[in-house]
């Protein structure tokens, strides 16, 4: 005869004190959740800046021999633009995720070094607005891969450059130290029974994420300081008339640079397979493929730098074996496709919002991806490369595989973030928008650079039909700025107005949906016992279970709320 | 402003038509744009199959398959397969597009030991060793070419041009590209792909032009603001025009430079301040 036993809980907080609140309890936490939430509020601000830079940028270009803005300001546009979306929305908003979710998923009550936590979001906060602080002086124009000598003191006198070179200084240490603070996390603080053949995919792609930061991030540190050294106290670490070598800059950046692609794209990765079973109603198909084809991506990912320099003075034996290593790391990214399309195969898939902008960022990172295979091939590359084809590239690369993630994860996740649902019928408007835009955008920008037009040109004659095909770029990125308002309408609605979602509304796998919405401040009272990679299916059929014995017996029913299971 | 193309081109591919190694790129570009193209059809025809075919029913059941180890293993291989086509094809293309032909026999005579000036591993000669070869220097915001001719030893007085590089058709003529300033990239899209000018270092290309013509192109890779503007033209003409342009060119140089070197000559004896520096 079962009876049901409430178990105590382990560390009870909430009830026992009051939780803060007002402003200084949000400079002063040490909470992961709080800290999660300061990182997404902070990097969909920039997320937005960033998007207003692109819009200016596509409406210079709108039209052929434009002279909306000078050819200075159209070099920090983009400048700004990239350097945005790259430091101070994809990354750190990666990271604000993992905060918030990480613990959760392995059943941890709090990072594992809360007040260093506390200092990486400060830094990034810090970083961006030194960096912005740069368009009430001088703001850099050199690009955000700042090759020199351009972004030399000679060339690029403007204190700009230096706002670029603090910037990566202090998100870079604000990621280095969420990246430890991470892998520490996963390595140490798992649920009983959680082994790393259990752990969560997205845990996986964050453990991944935080590796691949802890090794790329010193080499662009090393690098900017280098070049903060040439711009103003005398070495010549980078001038070729003084034995400095312009070309060493472009080998440090893009050792960090092309690992950084995939510490941009792999945690998206770890979301679509996290959203997908879910929606599918199935288990991820071969879990252990995909959790090896991360680790894969990342290894790979140190070897491929040079396929950015195609067109540099290079010895043509590394053109070859990054040509090779660019070839070979498609093979763990075709196969993550192959998995996740094999795990919506005979499933029972339900259309909500996260699923769309899964399936959706699938199809557009798939395109990104194919490209990528004609820039691996160095002869063509030469034709495309430094070209829109390259600008088309990178942006389906990055929609598909992380704002498109990105913006699934917020579909899915604000119920647990707020305790409320956001609206669906907003959200798939909002999706198809999205959708369409981007391949609008940057579908075009294929063709663009196929007909010769370089990127990062203020200005272009209208040959061809050069002017039609930007003018449908602009149109499309008008699109997508559309689509991304309606999402940011809807969080505000939702926010008030929601419907109250419980703490599993999607019938979830993995533990952040055992606990309420939004989670106390010690995360779980008591944390389960993990059996499998889809811990919350166990719950769910033990709960079962009981409540039919419970029924049988004629025993007390389980109360509401205490599902605690096999403590 | 010229014309970033001389004709508009075709959709989906890059540029060609000017010389030999853009004609093999397109060839090989038109090739891998096959294979991806069946690939992006199977995978996404796959997607939307199953997105439409499996969607929530009432009374259906999700088939709790967790992975196929055959299956998973098929796919890799087949993936790693189809890049290794790729990589086999790429290799059997790469000797046209990156080593210069002879020049034809209707060629410049003129092109003799390729005008080196010391000799490189990197850089890649004709089988007869015989070529045009040009200096492109790029700086802020102009193209220099300099050609074979030198009259004094370091290479100095030999005969160049800005903005417009002027080629003798049927010749092979091979480029040495450095930069003065900040890094360029030499780009004309129908002779060829692109290739970064960087300071300090020496980079390599060629192309071989059959028929006169004009062909445009421009800076691509960022320079500073006038980026945009720093564009180039190479215009073939035949060999004997090509010669008399060389001749002509030669000859305004040197008077040129016997102008500056009287009005410097005078500058000097007026302020009393000696030689002035040539600018």
């Amino acid at each position: 005869m079962a009876t049901y036993v409430a178990p105590l809980p382990q560390v009870s907080a909430h009830g026992v004190e009051r939780e803060a609140t007002g402003w200084t309890s949000w400079i002063t936490t040490t909470d992961h959740k709080r800290i999660g939430i300061m990182y997404m509020v902070t990097t969909m601000v920039f997320f937005c800046l960033g998007g207003i830079e692109a819009m200016m940028i596509r409406l210079q270009l709108g039209a052929p021999n434009n002279t909306l803005v000078t050819p200075a300001t159209y070099n920090q546009l983009f400048t700004m633009h990239g350097t945005t979306m790259v430091f101070l929305f994809v990354v750190p908003m990666m990271a604000g995720l993992a905060n918030y979710f990480v613990p959760l998923m392995i059943g941890a009550r709090d990072m594992a070094f809360p007040r260093l936590n506390a200092l990486s979001f400060w830094l990034l906060l810090t970083g961006g607005i030194v960096f912005y602080a740069s368009l009430f002086f001088n703001p850099p124009e050199a690009g955000w891969v700042s090759v020199v000598p351009l972004a030399g003191i000679n060339y690029s006198p403007g204190g700009g450059e230096d706002a670029w070179i603090y910037l990566i200084h202090l998100t870079g240490l604000s990621s280095i130290l969420g990246a430890i603070n991470l892998y520490a996390t996963i390595a140490n603080m798992r649920a009983r029974g959680m082994s790393w053949g259990r752990l969560p995919l997205f845990v996986w792609a964050i453990l991944t994420y935080a590796v691949l930061l802890i090794f790329a991030l010193p080499v662009i540190a090393a690098a900017v300081t280098m070049l903060l050294t040439d711009r103003h106290f005398g070495t010549h670490f980078f001038d070729p008339a003084n034995g400095g070598s312009a070309l060493l800059w472009q080998h440090l950046f893009w050792f960090f640079g092309h690992p950084e692609v995939y510490i941009m794209v792999l945690p998206g990765f770890g979301l679509i397979s996290e959203i997908l079973p879910v929606f599918a109603r199935k288990p991820i198909f071969g879990y252990k493929a995909i959790a090896a084809s991360t680790v894969a991506i990342a290894f790979l990912g140190f070897l491929t730098w040079a396929h950015h320099m195609f067109t540099a003075p290079i010895p043509e034996a590394i053109l070859i074996f990054v040509m090779l290593s660019s070839f070979l790391i498609a093979v763990p990214t075709g196969v993550k496709i192959l998995n996740w399309i094999a795990t919506l195969w005979r499933g029972t898939i339900e259309y909500r919002t996260p699923l769309l902008f899964c399936v959706g960022g699938m199809t557009i990172f798939l395109i990104g991806g194919l490209s990528g295979v004609f820039l691996a091939v160095f002869p063509i590359d030469w034709q495309v490369n430094e070209t829109y084809f390259v600008v088309a590239h990178l942006h389906f690369v990055l929609m598909g595989g992380a704002v498109f993630t990105i913006f699934a994860a917020i579909y899915y996740w604000f119920p647990k973030i707020t305790g409320r649902m956001l609206g669906e019928s907003l959200g798939r408007v909002s999706f198809a928008l999205m959708f369409i835009g981007v391949l609008l955008t940057f579908l075009i920008q294929h063709v663009i650079g196929l007909d010769g037009m370089p990127r990062r040109v203020y200005e272009y004659d209208n040959v061809g039909h050069l002017g039609l095909y930007n003018a449908i770029s602009t149109g499309g990125s008008f699109v997508i700025a559309l689509g991304v308002m309606l999402t940011i309408v809807n969080v505000a609605r939702s926010l008030k107005s929601g419907v109250v979602a419980g703490p599993d509304p999607w019938k979830a796998n993995t533990l952040e949906w055992f606990t309420s919405s939004p989670p106390p401040a010690n995360n779980f009272d008591v944390v389960p016992q993990v059996r499998s990679a889809e811990p919350m299916k166990d719950i769910r059929r033990e709960i079962e279970r009981r409540s039919l014995d419970g029924r049988a017996s004629g025993a007390a029913t389980v109360p509401a709320g205490a599902t605690q299971v096999g403590v | 402003m010229g014309h970033l193309l001389q004709f508009p081109l075709a959709f989906f591919t890059p540029q060609s038509g000017g010389s030999p190694n853009a004609d093999h790129i397109n060839n090989l570009y038109k090739i891998t744009l096959a294979i991806a193209l069946v690939i992006f059809v199977l995978v996404e025809g796959a997607l939307v199959y199953a997105l439409v075919k499996f969607r929530a029913r009432r009374g259906a059941v999700a088939a709790q398959i967790r992975g196929n180890t055959r299956l998973e293993i098929g796919w890799t291989a087949a993936a790693a397969l189809i890049l290794l086509v790729l990589a086999v094809i790429t290799f059997s293309k790469l000797g046209a597009i990156q080593n210069p032909p002879n020049s034809g026999p209707g060629g410049d005579t003129l092109a003799g030991n390729g005008g080196l000036l010391y000799a490189s591993a990197e850089r890649k000669l004709p089988p007869n060793g015989k070529s045009l070869n040009i200096h492109v220097i790029g700086r802020q915001y102009i193209w220099q070419y300099v050609y074979p001719g030198a009259t004094e030893p370091d290479g100095l007085g030999a005969p160049y041009s800005y903005v417009e590089m002027v080629v003798p058709t049927e010749t092979t003529v091979t480029l040495d590209l450095t930069a003065a300033d900040v890094v360029h990239s030499w780009w004309v899209p129908e002779l060829g792909g692109k290739f970064q000018a960087v300071p300090g270092y020496h980079n390599y290309t060629w192309f071989k032009i059959s028929k006169p013509g004009v062909f445009r192109g421009q800076c691509a890779f960022l320079c500073g603001r006038g980026h945009a503007t720093m564009r180039a033209t190479v215009r073939a003409v035949t060999p004997a025009q090509f010669d008399a342009w060389l001749a002509k060119q030669k000859q305004e140089i040197a008077e040129a430079n016997g102008a500056a070197k009287l009005a410097r000559a005078k500058l000097g004896s007026q302020t009393g301040a000696g030689q002035v520096e040539n600018p």
